[in-house]
């Protein structure tokens, strides 16, 4: 396979309605951002760009069939190929994905991966019945069809199992909503406290609002390239940014739509098929894990996302990494509730199956050099939503896989300061992060890795 | 003292205007003036109504009728499904059906919804709960009564619990919901 580069991208502000436009040219914004950003004019990146991906989840909220074609000729490529990917919350991250086979395979030299969702055409309570058509309909839908419900009875048995609490769940949403404090595009830039989180408006116990993201307008898009493709873009006059940024590892995993359905393996099976190759090695792992299965711990159940792990082991052995923690230097995750966030730690292997309350609370996945009102242990090692994730910044679904690919490129390309006109959320020297995107209670879940070129 | 709503909740109706603001003539100064005029939004309907089969999955409807709660087993191995599949996930195989009315029955799971999709609002706040059978290895979502959703509690997990049927079924999955286990 060929290296796939990821040069450039662009995000519409993401907002909670966007009136003003049709989702074509909300999509258009984020394309022409991505296009100027190597320097190149419409028509020449348009007669010189393969194909694409298009990215939205929902046919219901736009009522608009084949709204991806209706992009495809807004956006003036038609007749060049392209196609509409749709795995939930996901569809984003697939959507990047696909791009990258199309590269990878030679099929393409530059291919462009776009996504939107315009979520304000209905209100928000017909919104929660739209995405809660995305479970069962004979079985899960009638019985009161809502995911923030689903959502919190995963956590109410991580809770359970594990001594999670509703502080450390709320530790996330001061965390992810202070970074965005720093990020013009993000849709909620607030500062919270834990009180301020837990006195939020219950939705479904025990998440309160301040735990859920909210429902956007938006769009985003990334262009990737073959190094063939980046030639062909520099003669025509293109300038793209320097390091490059390489997707050096993808990793996709499946899980039951009905969380009901998914099992409960034994230890033996745990660890010789889902655990890290970290969690293997280590003697000291492997006999924490003996203690939680006899404690009566049981594997994925519904505290745990299996397609996050399958999609992590496979992004990392792709991409060589072993040990996520220290060798990433940041990760966009799927936080569409703090819960989420802190059950895909562990997925993701930053901590163990069941330690991940205190890892959310630890420091370890906040920015350096930000004062968030909490006594943090320990410094930041891997900073996790340094955008702000899908709780500040919103979550137009089929843009926000593409969302985190962009902030990852800009973060690794050192550019974030040019982006969001504020340098806070620029690490230092990021070298490798990765970026998760995952569909209904853990259905369908990606995880990339982008990683500076040499 | 009870936390009062600082706002009103927003909707989409709206009334009917008679005459759209617009420039008395299309000179190019009023066309470039059109550039900065605010979004028209209309509300457009979709009603739709679909016939619904449960196919496969059917006796497990008629049994809550009959107010019986099935279950599907693989004939090989045992493996079963509180919420019935046609098809064993491991083997292929077809399953058979089993009857667990009387399984002991236990909360895994729960939430209490205090709101919900739009067809749900109305019955807020309701509680979800996922049940798992002793000798069933999968699970069943369910609504659960008998519980005061303002007391929610993760002691609740673990409850023993029982199954309860609409007398005048609905053909739904909530003809069946379940109950704290009576003690006798």
């Amino acid at each position: 396979m060929r290296t796939v580069y990821a040069i450039s991208g662009g995000v519409s502000k993401f907002s909670k309605a966007r009136p003003d436009k049709t989702f074509q040219a909300i999509v258009k914004e984020a394309y022409d951002y991505a296009i100027q950003d190597i320097f190149l004019d419409f028509p020449t990146f348009t007669r010189l760009v393969d194909g694409s991906v298009a990215s939205y989840f929902s046919d219901h909220f736009s009522r608009q069939l084949m709204a991806g074609i209706m992009v495809q000729d807004y956006l003036g490529l038609i007749p060049k190929p392209g196609h509409r990917v749709e795995g939930g919350g996901a569809t984003g991250g697939i959507c990047l994905q696909e791009a990258w086979k199309a590269i990878a395979s030679g099929h393409m030299d530059i291919c462009l991966a776009y996504g939107f969702e315009t979520m304000s055409h209905v209100e928000t309570w017909k919104g929660n019945e739209f995405i809660a058509l995305a479970s069962d309909v004979s079985f899960d839908y009638p019985v009161g069809g809502f995911y923030s419900g689903y959502y919190a009875m995963m956590v109410t048995r991580h809770m359970k199992e594990f001594g999670t609490t509703v502080e450390q769940m709320a530790a996330v949403s001061v965390k992810n909503h202070l970074n965005a404090y720093h990020n013009p595009y993000a849709q909620k830039r607030n500062r919270y406290t834990i009180e301020d989180v837990r006195n939020a408006t219950m939705v479904a116990w025990p998440l309160t609002r301040l735990d859920i993201c909210v429902m956007s307008d938006g769009a985003a898009v990334v262009i990737l390239a073959s190094e063939n493709g980046i030639k062909r873009l520099e003669q025509a006059g293109a300038t793209i940014t320097r390091p490059l940024v390489a997707v050096t590892g993808i990793g996709r995993g499946t899980d039951a739509m009905r969380m009901s359905d998914r099992p409960h393996v034994d230890y033996g099976f745990f660890m010789e098929n889902y655990a890290t190759e970290q969690e293997k090695s280590s003697e000291e792992t492997r006999a924490y894990y003996k203690r939680l299965w006899d404690h009566g711990t049981r594997y994925p159940g519904v505290h745990s996302f299996r397609a996050g792990r399958t999609a992590g082991n496979m992004a990392y052995k792709m991409a060589g990494i072993f040990d996520p923690l220290h060798e990433l230097d940041f990760i966009e995750l799927h936080d569409a509730y703090t819960s989420s966030e802190i059950q895909t730690y562990e997925d993701l292997g930053l901590c163990r199956y069941g330690e991940g309350g205190l890892f959310a609370i630890s420091g370890k996945a906040f920015m350096p050099g930000i004062d968030y009102g909490l006594e943090l242990q320990e410094t930041p090692i891997c900073p996790v939503n340094p955008s702000g994730g899908l709780i500040a910044c919103g979550h137009p679904v089929g843009a926000t896989g593409l969302m985190q690919g962009v902030f990852a490129i800009w973060q690794i390309q050192g550019t974030i300061a040019k982006h969001f006109g504020d340098k806070t959320l620029q690490l230092n020297n990021a070298k490798l992060g990765a970026i998760h995107s995952h569909a209904g209670t853990g259905t369908y879940v990606t995880v990339s890795i982008l990683e500076r070129a040499n | 003292m009870a936390k009062l709503p600082n706002q009103r909740e927003e909707t989409i109706g709206g009334y009917i205007v008679h005459g759209v603001p617009f420039p008395l003539s299309t000179d190019s100064e009023a066309l470039d003036f059109l550039k900065k005029m605010a979004p028209l939004q209309i509300e457009q309907e979709y009603k739709i109504t679909y016939l619904h089969s449960y196919a496969q999955d059917s006796p497990w409807f008629a049994a809550l009728t009959n107010k019986r709660l099935l279950a599907t087993q693989d004939p090989e191995s045992g493996y079963s499904y509180a919420t019935p599949r046609g098809h064993d996930m491991f083997s292929g195989m077809e399953t058979q059906w089993i009857d667990i009315t009387n399984k002991p029955a236990f909360i895994h799971a729960f939430t209490v919804c205090h709101f919900g999709s739009e067809e749900f609002l109305p019955e807020t706040p309701f509680v979800l709960a996922l049940i798992e059978f002793e000798g069933v290895n999968t699970l069943l979502l369910t609504r659960l009564m008998g519980i005061d959703p303002s007391q929610a509690s993760l002691n609740w997990i673990g409850m023993h619990v029982q199954p309860r049927f609409l007398r005048n079924s609905k053909l739904k999955p909530t003809d069946v919901y379940f109950v704290p286990k009576e003690t006798s």
